[in-house]
């Protein structure tokens, strides 16, 4: 069967606003920027190579979501020089916005932060998010409902009255 | 599960001091390119025949297409590579000098051109059809001649009519042997427009 890949373009077009919005709901806004450059210039380097046209938005958020757990990553490193912790999350100082919200989301493991934003600011089906976060797709459910359950636990009565 | 938190997670916007898109964007395109991951570079200028899209690989002008051609930019990811990017800059020395020749000020192209988009005999013909100056034009009989067959002014139309490199690659230069305008891809108005701004005399017109 012959691979039909679109322009890389193509996908930037469809996609690229998505991307972005996920990656800075989920690595923060200063690390979202870095996070969506990151993400564009690995993929462009390993579109030649891809085997399947199938789901082509599914493999650019699987590399989106693997540079926010490499970010979690290096940052637990470097708050932590000798724990093992790579789910810490980094809570960005004073986040602007929905403030509150913003830092209980930062606030959650990598994977749930993950599948909530996917599920929630993208309004993606459990079986794309399944993909994207490596999980089967009863998986992908329990880390939404896990996440959403610790945004409820930690979010202060004052600002879940906030709209 | 679907409750107020799911609401306002809905509404959850990026932050003001986020860079916009398109800055995001020219970032990215910088990087790719200046780490070599841009295999084919393309956009789309205005002409005085209409919007010609133009496309470069490394290695030169792979392609100019009449229109905003997106069959042409897909065939560009399918038949040179996928890592295919609209990145104007790369382009514009082409615009600059495709400017000139349409006001008339340049009469020669000094660009680095693409062939591998083209193979075999018509590549032959497209390679002598690049020799015809500025002002004159050649038959298909002619070009099939100089290309080495004699007998081949079909395949020299095809050639004609296959021409990845359209304008730079002057096949508006190319005539029927009674005169006649032949065919174009741009369109006959377009064909006549090109001869008429190289000063051509044309029997039918």
């Amino acid at each position: 069967m012959v691979r039909r890949l679109p322009p890389f373009q193509t996908l930037l077009d469809e996609h690229a606003t998505d991307l972005h919005r996920f990656l800075v709901a989920t690595a923060g806004p200063h690390d979202g920027a870095d996070a969506f450059q990151e993400t564009v210039i690995s993929a462009l380097r390993a579109y030649p190579d891809l085997q399947s046209d199938r789901n082509l938005r599914g493999w650019l958020f699987t590399i989106a979501h693997r540079k926010v757990i490499d970010l979690a990553r290096a940052r637990s490193r470097r708050a932590h020089p000798m724990a093992e912790t790579p789910e810490i999350a980094h809570v960005d100082p004073e986040p602007p916005g929905d403030a509150s919200l913003w830092t209980a989301v930062s606030g959650l493991p990598t994977k749930q932060r993950s599948a909530v934003v996917q599920r929630f600011v993208l309004d993606r089906p459990y079986a794309e998010i399944a993909e994207v976060i490596g999980s089967s797709e009863a998986a992908a459910r329990q880390n939404v409902r896990a996440g959403l359950e610790s945004l409820r636990r930690i979010l202060p009565d004052h600002a879940r009255q906030e709209v | 599960m679907d409750d107020e938190i799911g609401r306002r997670l809905r509404h959850l916007s990026p932050p003001q001091e986020a860079p916009d898109m398109t800055t995001l964007l020219d970032d990215v395109n910088r990087r790719a390119e200046a780490e070599g991951l841009v295999d084919v570079a393309w956009t789309v200028t205005d002409s005085p025949i209409g919007p010609l899209t133009l496309a470069a690989t490394p290695a030169g002008l792979v392609r100019v297409s009449f229109g905003e051609d997106e069959a042409a930019v897909d065939d560009l990811a399918r038949r040179v590579s996928p890592r295919v990017l609209r990145a104007p800059g790369r382009l514009d020395d082409v615009r600059r000098q495709l400017d000139e020749y349409f006001e008339g000020r340049r009469h020669d192209f000094d660009l680095p051109l693409d062939w591998q988009l083209s193979s075999g005999f018509r590549r032959q013909v497209l390679a002598e059809l690049v020799q015809v100056p500025y002002g004159q034009t050649v038959s298909y009989k002619d070009l099939a001649v100089r290309a080495g067959n004699p007998k081949a002014s079909r395949a020299a139309g095809s050639a004609m009519a296959t021409n990845p490199i359209a304008v730079i690659v002057p096949c508006h230069r190319c005539l029927r042997t009674s005169g006649d305008l032949g065919g174009y891809g741009g369109g006959l108005d377009a064909k006549v427009w090109l001869l008429h701004l190289e000063g051509s005399r044309l029997l039918d017109i």
